[in-house]
């Protein structure tokens, strides 16, 4: 057994690291602020390769295992979770779909210039009425010819609506199974289509500086070359998405609980009270204590997550685990640190109040806590 | 152009260093160790040149210790092509001069037409190795540039002067140090860190090189070191009204810190 990361490993997250406390940091508070996606940070994380991580080489990827994947977007987590969502489910919803399930045509259509992080890709999959409850999806394609009819509307679609998408993966019901359950198949509808709007979401609580989209389709006719793998494929591509968009959103809770605790243990150190510094007392201490240790478990449930991943074991439980581990370790991480800053906790200027409004998404987005439950439950079989 | 760049490990600029127990040496424990700043402009320029005129090598060559392999590996991740690490533990006892000896004598059977490096090291800023490099070699040297320009046969340098800029030219194969502001260093790729892993990194002892471990020897030794004062606290300056701040700022600057 090995603990170490590898020298490529370590070097990602001393890279990335640098930086987001070069690049990002300084801009993090003015962007959430304004509640501004910058396409300039973007395409600077496009520069060093942020976008593509899984992708082989030849479409322009980075071809990175799936544990530098990781850390990296942990890295941008730990100093904001805007931008690491920006990369997060560029990865992992955007690029990984059209990687993993897209014919050779539509990957070298649509991964270089992915890669590259000069264009993001969304996956609409969420509706206003389908939420946890995928099944419910009244989005609907039908066949017309050689095209297909997609009429229908998503809902908070990550990197979906801004000057650099450059398409969406839909999800619509194509038709009834033979058990009588709703067909789903992923079509690939480009920005600009006749009848496709993408609208970006404003006055959000978090992830202020990523961008989100509602999608509305109205007879939005597509060639059935755009169709996602094949037809019928779309519950499957579906889950296996989401298998894999969960690891991105743990290691943004990794991230951020990192980014917060190591904010607090600064300001626990430094800040004076009673004549000496408040970390030397032991309600300030062992909340950071616990800080420290849950941080460390949730790292190693999240890399042995993923560990399985690149070694092409079943993950699937762990991932859920590591998802709903790790956002939750945030959401205890980030109450402590806006505790020990106290009234400056509740203050911008101190960063701990965006660590805290940006980790509640991770209980909810990609499958909520709840649905966690559900599925390592019955991963154990219950 | 087949350039070679010269570079150094160096404490991360922004580690709290400490006097290690000899008195005479910094701790190294829980240091974290990254390329000197100075060198990785010399490391970019190198790729700029060979970017803009679409080929060419970098080749980046260090002497030092075995930690150092990962300095190098950095600039490999930069995009340079192959490394070479003079690897030795008596060059943890060399100066400025030794560390020249060893790099000289590193680059000497290799084919370039320029060699890079930063102006100094921000450990000890002796900025003393790049030129003793160009003296061993017997190639001409320009230390502090701004701006490098390649004109036929020979490289054209901007170098940083007190109060001004000095523009030389000299003959091609030539040694330029890299001063700050001469590019902006960028970060390394994702796919640049997983290249570099399969990119050669050659690594050689003194003897591999013709030294001894006496040809590098320090001519000086640190007798001790001790650390810089503490800084005294600061002094809120107190008042009503800006113009009353304003006039006890200025009257503490000139009775009690005397510096207006």
């Amino acid at each position: 057994m090995d603990y170490e990361l590898t020298r490529e490993q370590q070097m990602i997250r001393d890279e990335v690291r640098r930086f987001a406390e070069a690049e990002i940091a300084p801009v993090a508070l003015e962007l959430d602020e304004k509640e501004e996606f910058s396409v300039e940070l973007t395409k600077k994380m496009g520069e060093i390769g942020l976008f593509g991580a899984m992708v082989s080489e030849e479409y322009g990827g980075q071809a990175m295992d799936y544990v530098s994947y990781i850390i990296a977007v942990e890295e941008l987590a730990r100093v904001d979770g805007s931008q690491a969502a920006t990369v997060a489910a560029g990865n992992s919803l955007g690029i990984a779909p059209i990687y993993y399930f897209g014919n050779e045509e539509q990957k070298k259509t649509y991964l270089p210039k992915l890669c590259t992080g000069e264009y993001l890709w969304g996956f609409g999959l969420t509706e206003p009425q389908a939420g946890s409850d995928a099944g419910g999806t009244q989005t609907i394609a039908e066949p017309d010819g050689d095209e297909w009819v997609i009429n229908g509307s998503k809902i908070f679609i990550t990197n979906a609506a801004c000057e650099m998408t450059l398409g969406v993966t839909v999800q619509a019901v194509t038709g009834k199974r033979g058990d009588g359950r709703p067909e789903y198949t992923c079509f690939l509808v480009e920005t600009g289509t006749k009848g496709f709007t993408a609208k970006a979401m404003h006055r959000k609580m978090m992830w202020r500086a990523s961008n989100t989209g509602e999608l509305f389709f109205d007879n939005v006719r597509v060639h059935k070359d755009q169709i996602l793998g094949k037809q019928g494929d779309g519950f499957k591509q579906m889950l296996e998405t989401l298998d894999g968009g969960r690891l991105s959103i743990g290691a943004m809770g990794l991230g951020g609980a990192q980014g917060a605790y190591e904010l607090a243990l600064k300001y626990a150190k430094k800040r004076k009270q009673f004549g000496q510094p408040i970390s030397k007392f032991q309600a300030v201490a062992f909340k950071l204590a616990d800080c420290a240790m849950e941080i460390e478990c949730a790292r190693n449930l999240m890399y042995k997550a993923c560990w399985l991943r690149d070694s092409g074991k079943p993950y699937e439980k762990m991932a859920a685990m590591a998802k709903l581990y790790c956002s939750e370790v945030m959401s205890r991480v980030v109450d402590h640190a806006v505790q020990i800053h106290g009234g400056y906790g509740l203050m911008k200027e101190y960063g701990v109040e965006r660590f805290y409004r940006d980790q509640k998404l991770l209980e909810i987005g990609e499958g909520t806590s709840e649905v966690q439950r559900i599925v390592i439950s019955r991963y154990i079989g219950c | 152009m087949d350039i070679i760049v010269l570079i150094k490990q160096v404490p991360d600029t922004g580690a709290a260093v400490s006097i290690a127990a000899d008195g005479a040496s910094i701790a190294a424990e829980g240091l974290k160790w990254v390329v000197n700043p100075y060198d990785e402009y010399a490391v970019e320029e190198a790729l700029r040149i060979n970017e803009a005129a679409g080929g060419g090598t970098v080749t980046v060559v260090s002497a030092g210790e075995a930690r150092a392999a990962q300095a190098v590996r950095a600039a490999l991740a930069m995009g340079a092509d192959r490394g070479v690490l003079v690897n030795d533990p008596a060059l943890s006892g060399a100066d400025s001069l030794g560390v020249a000896k060893a790099l000289a004598k590193a680059v000497s059977g290799m084919d370039f037409g320029l060699i890079l490096a930063g102006s100094r090291a921000v450990d000890d800023e002796a900025g003393l190795v790049g030129p003793m490099v160009a003296q061993l070699l017997d190639i001409p040297h320009v230390s502090m540039a701004t701006t490098v320009s390649l004109e036929g046969d020979s490289v054209l340098v901007e170098a940083a002067t007190d109060g001004g800029t000095a523009v030389v030219r000299a003959p091609l194969p030539a040694l330029v140090t890299a001063e700050k502001g001469l590019n902006e260093p960028r970060f390394a790729s994702m796919m640049g860190i997983m290249k570099a892993k399969k990119k050669p990194l050659e690594e050689k002892d003194l003897s591999a090189l013709g030294l001894s471990a006496e040809d590098v020897a320090a001519k000086s030794a640190v007798a001790a070191m001790s650390p810089p004062p503490a800084r005294p606290p600061g002094k809120m300056i107190s008042g009503d009204t800006p113009e009353q701040l304003a006039e006890n700022l200025a009257a503490a600057l000139a009775d009690e810190a005397k510096v207006i």
